[in-house]
Formats: C-alpha cells, sequence, structure tokens
C-alpha cells in the first residue's frame, strides 16, 4: 500500500506508545498518533488532555484541545488547575507528547517566537502546557516535520527545556522526567546520545536516505552505528489512520 | 448578591476604560457575546486576562480596546493564527499592545492565588526556559521545610472577571458543567464577576461534574442564549469550527476585518433586559 511520509510519522509515532500508559497529548499531530495507537495495539492507552479530561475516548479528533468530544467521552473532567496541579505536575504521566516550530540538537523546543523575543520575525502561539510536559512527564515524545528551517544548531528561544546545552542540565535545574526520549519525524526517528545527550539519528523510514535527512537539519547530525529501518505501515494501520476523522471537517 | 440585569447594563456598569478585565472558558463557555458588548461600548485601554485569547481576544484586540494582554497560549486552536494579536503586537496596529505571557501552568496558578486570597502560589515550574527573564509576575521562592527551589507566581485579582454559563437561577446562582477550565478560580479571585448563561431557571437541577458560583461571589448576570457562539455550550449546542476556519480570513487582513468589526457593530446587543 502506498502512504505518505506524514502517515509514516503518524505511525512511527503511535507504535511508541504501549498499552496502560498514561499519555498527556498535545492538539494536532500528537493527538492524531496517540488516538491511531489507541485504536491499535494501545486500547487501554489512556488519554489526558490540558483542557481537564482524563482517560477520554474521542470517536473523532478534536479539532482544539477543549472540544465537547473530549468531555463526552472522559472517564472524568477536572479543572485547568487540577489538571496541571495534581496530574501533571507530581509525576502521574507516563508520556507528554509534543510537538513545535523549531527543535535543536539538545532537543529544546520553541513555539514563542522565531527572533528577538522583544522584536520577533514571528510571533507563535506561545508556552500552553509544553513548558510543564516537559518537565515533569516521565519521559517526552517529540513529534514534528522534518525540516531545515525548523531543525536549528539553537533554538531562538526555549520555550520547552530538553537537555539544555548538554546531559547534565536537568539533574542540575531538579527537573524531575527524563525529557525527550524519541523524535518522530516524517524522514526518521533522531533519539539522545547516552553520553552527550545530543540527537542522532537511530532510524530513518523506507525510501529515505541518511543525506535527505542530513539535508533537512540545521547542525551536524550524527548517525547511530546501529540505524535501523522503519517497518512501512501496515494495511491495518493505514486504514485506520485514514478512518481517523476531525470533529467538524469538511 | 447577584442583579439579574441586560447583557447591556451589565457591561455598562461592571467595565470601566483602564480595568484588568478576564473573559474566562477553556475552548467551552467562551463568553463572546459579552465580549462583543465590551467592542460596541468602545472600552479602551484595558488590560485583557485570558489563557487562550482565542477569536474573542482578536477581535477586541483588533477593535482597539486593550493596551495590555495577559495570556498563556495564543492561537487559533487546530486553525492558525489570531492575526490581529499578531498584528498589535509586533506593528502597534491599532494600538500598541504590550504582553505579560505565561505558560497554562503558571497563569492557572495566579488565578488560584487571586482565589485563594494569596499573595502568590507555588509550583514546579519549567526551570530553564527562557519565558521567566522575561515575565516579572514570575519568581522563584525556597521552600522554608525541605529547601527545594521552587517557582513562584504572583497572584492575578481582576478588577472584573466575566464567564458564560449554562444556567442560573433568579437569584443569579450560576451553573455550569463540561470542561470547566479556570472559570471558578477567575470568578472567586475577582473583585466584580458577570456571567452571561444559556438561560434563567426558576430552580437548578443537579448535574453530573457541575460547579455552582453562589449568588454572593456573582456580581450580575444576564441571560444571552448563545452567548458563547461560536464556541460552545455543553448541553446546549456545538463548537462552530466552520466558524473558527473562517476567522483566517477575516482575521489575517485589516480591511476585511475592519469590515466584520463595521458589521458587528451595527448589530443590536444580544439578551433581553432583566425582569
Amino acid at each position: 500500500m502506498r502512504f505518505t511520509p506524514e502517515e509514516m510519522m503518524t505511525v512511527a509515532a503511535a507504535r511508541g506508545l504501549r498499552d496502560g500508559q498514561v499519555v498527556f497529548v498535545g492538539i494536532d499531530l500528537p493527538s492524531r498518533a496517540a488516538n491511531l495507537a489507541r485504536r491499535l495495539h494501545a486500547p487501554d492507552l489512556v488519554l489526558i488532555y490540558e483542557s481537564g479530561t482524563i482517560d477520554t475516548r474521542p470517536d473523532e479528533l478534536p479539532l482544539s484541545i477543549g472540544d465537547g468530544v473530549l468531555a463526552e467521552t472522559a472517564l472524568s473532567v477536572v479543572s485547568v488547575p487540577e489538571i496541571f496541579n495534581y496530574w501533571l505536575q507530581p509525576g502521574r504521566i507516563d508520556v507528554g507528547f509534543l510537538s513545535g516550530a523549531q527543535l535543536d540538537r539538545f532537543a529544546n523546543l520553541n513555539t514563542t517566537v522565531i527572533g528577538e523575543y522583544a522584536e520577533p520575525d514571528v510571533r507563535l502561539p506561545g508556552s500552553g502546557g509544553a513548558p510543564e510536559i516537559a518537565a515533569s512527564c516521565r519521559e517526552v515524545f517529540v513529534v514534528m516535520r522534518h525540516r531545515r528551517r525548523s531543525f536549528v544548531d539553537r533554538v531562538d528561544f526555549v520555550t520547552s527545556f530538553g537537555y539544555g546545552t548538554g546531559p547534565a542540565d536537568r539533574a542540575l535545574l531538579g527537573l524531575r522526567g527524563a525529557g525527550p526520549v524519541r523524535v518522530i519525524t516524517d524522514l526518521g526517528v533522531l533519539e539522545p546520545h547516552p553520553v552527550s545527550a545530543e540527537l542522532v539519528l537511530t532510524a530513518v523510514h523506507p525510501g529515505v536516505t541518511v543525506e535527505q535527512v542530513r539535508a533537512e537539519t540545521g547542525w551536524t547530525l550524527e548517525v547511530s552505528d546501529e540505524l535501523g529501518r522503519t517497518i512501512p505501515p501496515t494495511e491495518r494501520e493505514l486504514d485506520v489512520l485514514r478512518s481517523l476523522r476531525t470533529v467538524g471537517s469538511p | 448578591m447577584a442583579k439579574i440585569v441586560s447583557l447591556r447594563e451589565a457591561v455598562g456598569e461592571l467595565v470601566h476604560d483602564g480595568d484588568t478585565v478576564a473573559l474566562e472558558g477553556f475552548t467551552h463557555l467562551i463568553p463572546f457575546a459579552a465580549g462583543h458588548e465590551i467592542i460596541r461600548q468602545q472600552r479602551r485601554e484595558l488590560t485583557l486576562v485570558r489563557m487562550t485569547p482565542d477569536l474573542i481576544y482578536d477581535q477586541l484586540i483588533g477593535a482597539g480596546c486593550a493596551r495590555k494582554l495577559i495570556f498563556s497560549w495564543g492561537g487559533n486552536p487546530g486553525v492558525g493564527a489570531l492575526y490581529r494579536i499578531r498584528d498589535a503586537i509586533t506593528r502597534g496596529w491599532p494600538a500598541p499592545l504590550a504582553i505579560e505571557e505565561h505558560s497554562h501552568a503558571e497563569l492557572a496558578n495566579r488565578y488560584v492565588a487571586g482565589a485563594a486570597g494569596l499573595p502568590f502560589a507555588v509550583l514546579r515550574g519549567s526551570a530553564g526556559t527562557d519565558l521567566p527573564m522575561h515575565t516579572p509576575a514570575v519568581s522563584i521562592v525556597r521552600c522554608p521545610f525541605t529547601g527545594e527551589e521552587l517557582t513562584a507566581v504572583a497572584a492575578l485579582t481582576p478588577d472584573v472577571t466575566v464567564v458564560h454559563a449554562q444556567r442560573a437561577d433568579r437569584e443569579g446562582n450560576v451553573q455550569l458543567w463540561g470542561i470547566s477550565g479556570v472559570q471558578k478560580e477567575a470568578v472567586l479571585a475577582a473583585r466584580r464577576a458577570l456571567v452571561t448563561v444559556e438561560e434563567l431557571v426558576d430552580e437548578l437541577e443537579p448535574v453530573a461534574g457541575e460547579v455552582v458560583l453562589p449568588r454572593f461571589v456573582v456580581t450580575a448576570v444576564a441571560e444571552v442564549p448563545g452567548g458563547a457562539a461560536p464556541s460552545y455550550a455543553h448541553g446546549y449546542y456545538a463548537r462552530d469550527n466552520t466558524a473558527y476556519r473562517d476567522w483566517q480570513r477575516i482575521s489575517r487582513d485589516r480591511e476585511t476585518f475592519a469590515a466584520w468589526l463595521d458589521e458587528l457593530q451595527k448589530a443590536e446587543a444580544v439578551g433581553e433586559p432583566g425582569e
């Protein structure tokens, strides 16, 4: 079956989630991947959205983080202060699922500004729940389209903390989660090097070359000695992915 | 005790030029009708507070009502950017806009401190990130028991908070349910509270997961059916995602927005005078 790079990215992200895990889900790409996983190998995945919906099972994908479908199908709906203070902050979430406009070699994420904060070239939406998700979840997955303008040597603004400038920073700052353990793109998968914490290429998707990935990466990308090749999406994965409809879509 | 009034009276009496105003509602129950009435009454120099500015603040800021925005995520969710806010921040149009920016957890906790009558709230926060150095309302505090360094955020106490709810009774007790966001904290943190409701009823029947705002913390209630559209009111109507998508086109261009604003100012305020 033919598939697009975007579909490969979503399937690869979904495969990384294990049944029974508790996932704090951002809108768009993360939401699509988490809902795909729940319909495939992880029926007991617990989805939590920052709008306060706990263990929600939407039959259609929400357009916004607080759509009605999330509340109607949730085990419980709590307030926004509660979702951050009682559920995210103490470390009850296994996986935080994030995306961003810029990501750098130490997996720091920028969703605030391109350029200077005071005089931005492009003003982006800002933080939302991401900084605390990046700080407090046991692990973070990042899912992002792989483009040279987004995969930069240093982000213009650290909205959400990855590994800062190296392997010791998270511990020094007292951050309790492990940080970004996997970056899934439409070209391949990057993971932090166990010693340097710098992102290295650990897998490429079918039909993608290392040269292609390097050309779309704004730093000198190291390649793992055990570079993997992602298994193409199965027919079932693609069928389910293509059946996911967004609420109110034309 | 809450007064039952028309939306026009409520905004006229409770929202003043220069006020700090919070219109809350997290995707759900966004008080659009009240925001539109603030535009019609041409309030100026407001400090607007909302976790997610959404279309309603794009409209208020595009209309020139604000001089400052306190927020934590400023996009059109699932669709794109808020171009009127972007235009005000980056090009000062139609008026310069100062910003005070937070993460969701920080801003939610600023309301929590305000609601609790405390000067600040404590959270673990997001050490190492760049935003706190630009935001004076965020600082560091040492725990007196463990010595740990934690993030402190200053209490937020709006002059007036505006929320939309499903129902109120005729004494002004307010009931809302579904995604309840930060409305309870925003109302309790404020000096005055204006609530628009889908309907006034004789008696509030209990609903699972409800939040009740007793009449003695509500200043005024106005009955405004459809007052949250194009956001939604759980149990009443769905989110108009088409309107959210269409806003991109209107918001992107100053002239298209000016035409939209013109239409809004011609339209009468919704909601009948109180009984």
